[in-house]
């Protein structure tokens, strides 16, 4: 008796170990979790945790002092140069290391092997637009340059230092959560993180959408849709520049009316867009329009806000450079920032940099492809996939003479299969060594070192702001282009043959650029680059509203302070609203409203356009303006093949503004013809019906309706920030939407003794166990600031060093 | 009344040494040490096989209990809220620190009567 107790009770015991040790009964190793020595308790950081240290690596030359600040911001204080990117490392993995491991498995297509198969089409997706074959080739040509690899090696050893240093107990929150364990950093892995900032930047096309509405509209709706230049516009080098007669001749096929302009419908989608709205802000001012005489630099990129933040905050010191600014967890160097005699800031060019061929294979095997009269062999690239809790899967990716074979039989994205085949051409793909740009501005003293650092930036595209103490502004909207025919990329293209493919890039020095100009500002916005006048084709659909709200106001401005670009940077005027509004101010017949649509448009017509966090007429033109779209198209699209592209909201708006007749707006299944009033009156109308019910759920204020969350990178509410009060929008210089905005808000003066000022919507631990998580997120939604500290040696006694790191060689 | 003094003070003995043993694998293996912990407590000590049950159950229970007690109050209960909220459903940081003792304190329990009825089929009790 007393051995068949002993039995079950050595069962019970062991049932229960292995139960709360897995995810066989429960929905997680609740054991393992909770444990107080080994579980998420350990990643309760007591809130005045001590981060003093002496730590002896392997791998250091020499000594490294950091200075941590009450915000938690390292000072970096190292006697040799790689030593400081070698504790950069230490640092991003000691706050950062899960986000850093997730984006680069992310960019390598190996989620699966962290979540299981719910992440296999993301993987498929990102594999077969080849960004390990981008990350490879970039890798090579990264580590060819001594100073950009000494700088890489040194980092990776940090981070791998650190990473041997952790045990189960001490491995970040997240890693327990889904049960994984850390794996080493390498340079791949920074290429990648790399090129995953080309995937959010660099990927946007619309090249199917664009078939499908070539294919499916007329031409003069086409046309009237999707015009390639607005009257509006005022582009980021401004109209009237001259520019020499161009070096690159690139001509349009023979073919291309008939084999181009006119196809048929496609179908594949991306499961994964980049999202259309990863622009920014960037300015600079020259002494000539400022308070104290030298210039202010400003920025604020805009892109999708998360926990942990995608920037973390740092200083470098070293005998040969001194740094501070937001740096890449995944990346060494200071990306956006400033050193002691310049400042440095970037908005996304947003130019097509990815088309897609339509090949043609022999037959089933994929072993060639029809191209200039002959059949080529195709190189296959093995795809293994790993997946947690299931057998590995193995995609086998065709690569041609044009890129890897993304969409075929076996892969549609978020369409069904196609019998067609399509190869894609993406700048990312070519060897580029971005770093090396980072390396140098980091270091440059003047305008001619920051020219030669930027040149070095290929992809992603894009505008690189600058000034410096000497009084110097520029800005270059950089990369490294196609030189295009009108047209070239927009739509899908035959890949039959050689004659649609890229027939070079834009010479360097044809880069369109300001320096020092007379207006006394720099300005860009992810607006058109250039005029008509620069002789290559710039592709399509950039947004124009916050690139014409800066550069009224910078034209306004006189006797600039910091405390006014402050004020510009969190500004929530929308210019869209005020283009806008006379539309519905002329043509809202009361006779057609209801009694709320009456009442709502008395709101709009007293509204100040702000998107104010309390302001009421934002939400309601916000409405109004989306039923007006819907009221004019939906009609016409009701048929229509998908993916296919919608109009931008400028051309709509351009297109009413001129014309009251415009044709998309009768409803073509009524029998009448519908007037502009009775189109106003109908979105009207339907938008006070949302506005009532938000009202009477107490969310008709702008800041309720939008609801602004800054979410962890797993989707857990539990670990993010909801509810943020905060305005702004779409079109407005804050462009704080729901999910996206300003991620990092800059503002340097470059005064003898620099005054710097930034916030970004975080915390410098990505530990949500820490109160270091994200303390920053308030000061960033009220519109403040935090003085950037460009600490000094000497100062190493002062009040707002809270913690000392020693590092030196084992 | 001896035999209740002295169960009582077995019973403290029980929880006492479980979770110190408990706490000292913890910091070298696994978690699931803990039941090892309270095996070997439940072999080496004497006591009726209901006394060493409640020892390692309470034992456990106090040792996982209090030391997510004390790490989530100088935490100010800042993660105890999310994972609370993450796993139960529930923005409540003692129920996530109960169900922790919880846990400790079945393991401890049942590891410890194992451990004791163990002993009791080699060591006859008088």
């Amino acid at each position: 008796m007393r051995i068949f107790f002993f039995f079950l009770c050595a069962a019970i015991t062991t049932s229960l170990c292995i139960i709360l040790d897995t995810r066989m009964l429960l929905p997680a190793p609740l054991g393992r979790l909770l444990s107080p020595q080994e579980g998420v308790w350990q990643n309760a950081e007591p809130v005045d945790a001590n981060y003093n240290a002496n730590l002896r690596l392997k791998g250091m030359a020499g000594k490294v002092t950091v200075y941590l600040d009450d915000r938690l911001v390292p000072h970096v204080f190292a006697e040799n140069e790689n030593d400081a990117y070698f504790v950069q490392g230490y640092l991003h993995a000691k706050f950062r290391l899960w986000q850093m491991e997730l984006q680069t498995l992310a960019a390598a297509g190996r989620v699966s092997e962290v979540v299981g198969d719910v992440a296999l089409n993301h993987d498929r997706e990102f594999r077969r637009l080849g960004m390990v074959y981008a990350a490879e080739n970039s890798l090579k040509e990264m580590e060819k340059d001594d100073r950009v690899k000494g700088e890489c090696d040194a980092y990776t050893a940090g981070v791998n230092a650190y990473i041997e240093s952790l045990t189960r107990a001490s491995i970040p929150l997240e890693y327990k959560l889904l049960g994984y364990y850390p794996e080493k950093w390498s340079n791949l892995k920074s290429a990648l993180f790399l090129k995953y900032m080309s995937y959010d930047l660099a990927s946007h096309e619309e090249d199917f959408e664009m078939t499908n509405a070539k294919n499916y509209f007329t031409a003069a709706q086409f046309n009237a849709l999707f015009p390639l230049y607005h009257d509006s516009i005022d582009p980021i080098i401004p109209k009237g520049t001259i520019y020499q007669a161009p070096k690159v001749h690139p001509i349009a096929p023979a073919s291309a009316d008939s084999a181009y302009f006119a196809r048929d419908t496609v179908s594949a989608e991306e499961f994964n867009k980049a999202d259309k709205d990863n622009g920014s802000n960037n300015w600079a001012v020259s002494g000539s329009k400022t308070a104290t005489g030298y210039p202010i630099l400003c920025n604020d990129p805009h892109l999708g806000l998360n926990l942990p933040s995608l920037w973390y905050e740092i200083q470098l010191s070293t005998p040969e450079f001194n740094a501070y600014g937001v740096s890449f967890p995944g990346a060494p160097g200071v990306i956006i920032g400033f050193n002691d005699s310049c400042a440095f800031g970037f908005t996304n060019g947003g130019r097509d940099v990815r088309d897609y061929f339509e090949v043609k294979f022999k037959d089933e095997s994929r072993k060639e492809y029809w191209f200039n009269s002959t059949w080529m062999p195709t190189s296959f690239r093995f795809e293994q996939i790993k997946i947690a809790g299931k057998p590995d899967v193995i995609d086998t990716v065709a690569y041609t003479i044009f890129g890897p074979v993304m969409y075929d039989k076996s892969f549609g994205g978020k369409r069904a299969f196609s019998s067609k085949n399509y190869a894609v051409r993406w700048k990312a793909h070519d060897a580029s060594d971005e770093l090396l740009m980072f390396y140098l501005l980091n270091r440059a003293h003047n305008y001619n070192d920051y020219t030669n650092a930027v040149i070095n930036l290929q992809t992603p595209g894009q505008n690189v702001v600058f000034a410096d103490k000497g009084g110097e502004i520029a800005l270059r909207t950089q990369g490294d282009f196609p030189a295009k025919w009108k047209g070239q990329g927009d739509f899908i293209m035959p890949g039959t043959d050689s004659s649609y493919m890229w027939q070079g890039m834009i010479p360097m020095d044809e880069t369109p650029f300001q320096y020092n100009p007379e207006r006394g500002f720099v300005s860009s916005a992810n607006q058109f680059p250039a005029d008509t006048v620069y002789p290559y084709y710039l592709g399509r659909d950039y947004p124009l509203a916050r690139g014409l709200i800066i550069n009224r106001k910078l034209r306004e401005m006189n006797n600039i302070s910091v405390e006014d670009m402050q004020a510009m940077q969190t500004d929530n005027y929308n210019i869209f609203a005020e283009m806008m509004l006379p539309v519905f101010v002329k043509y809202a017949k009361d006779s057609l409203l209801s009694d709320a649509a009456r009442k709502y448009t008395g709101e709009l017509k007293e509204w100040d356009k702000r998107n104010d966090v309390n302001s009421r007429a934002a939400t309601i033109f916000y409405h109004a303006w989306k039923y007006l779209k819907d009221t004019i198209y939906a009609d016409e699209y009701k048929n229509a093949p998908q993916p296919i592209s919608y109009p931008l909201d400028f051309t709509v708006m351009e297109s009413l503004l001129k014309d009251s007749a415009y044709s998309f707006l009768d409803n073509i299944n009524t029998p009448q013809v519908e007037s502009i009033e009775d189109i106003v009156a109908e979105a009207l109308n339907a938008a006070a019906i949302d506005c009532k019910k938000l009202e009477t759920a107490g969310k008709l204020d702008w800041g309720k309706f939008k609801d602004t969350k800054i979410t962890h990178l797993l989707k857990q509410d539990a670990l993010s920030r909801l509810h943020i009060p905060i305005g702004g929008g779409e079109h407005i210089i804050n462009a704080t939407k729901a999910t996206h905005g300003p991620s990092w808000r800059m503002i340097v003066s470059l005064e003898p003794q620099t005054r710097a000022f930034g916030v970004y919507p975080g915390g410098q631990n990505g530990n949500p166990g820490s109160v270091f998580y994200d303390n920053f997120i308030n000061q960033w939604a009220e519109g403040k600031y935090y003085p950037l500290w460009m600490m000094t040696a000497e100062e190493k006694n002062d009040n707002r060093i809270k913690w000392v790191m020693n590092f030196s060689n084992q | 009344m001896m035999i209740m003094k002295n169960s009582f003070i077995q019973f403290l003995l029980i929880a006492f040494l479980t979770s110190g043993l408990a706490f000292a694998l913890g910091l070298y293996f696994p978690w699931w040490s803990i039941a090892v912990a309270g095996f070997v407590v439940g072999v080496f000590l004497r006591a009726k096989p209901g006394i060493a049950f409640l020892g390692g159950l309470v034992g456990l229970f106090l040792l996982w209990g209090g030391l997510s007690y004390f790490i989530s109050s100088a935490n100010h209960q800042i993660l105890a809220h999310r994972i609370s909220l993450l796993m139960l459903k529930q923005d409540n940081p003692l129920n996530l620190i109960l169900i922790t003792g919880t846990i400790g304190g079945l393991i401890g329990g049942f590891s410890t009567l194992t451990g004791s009825i163990l002993r009791s089929i080699f060591f006859k009790p008088r």
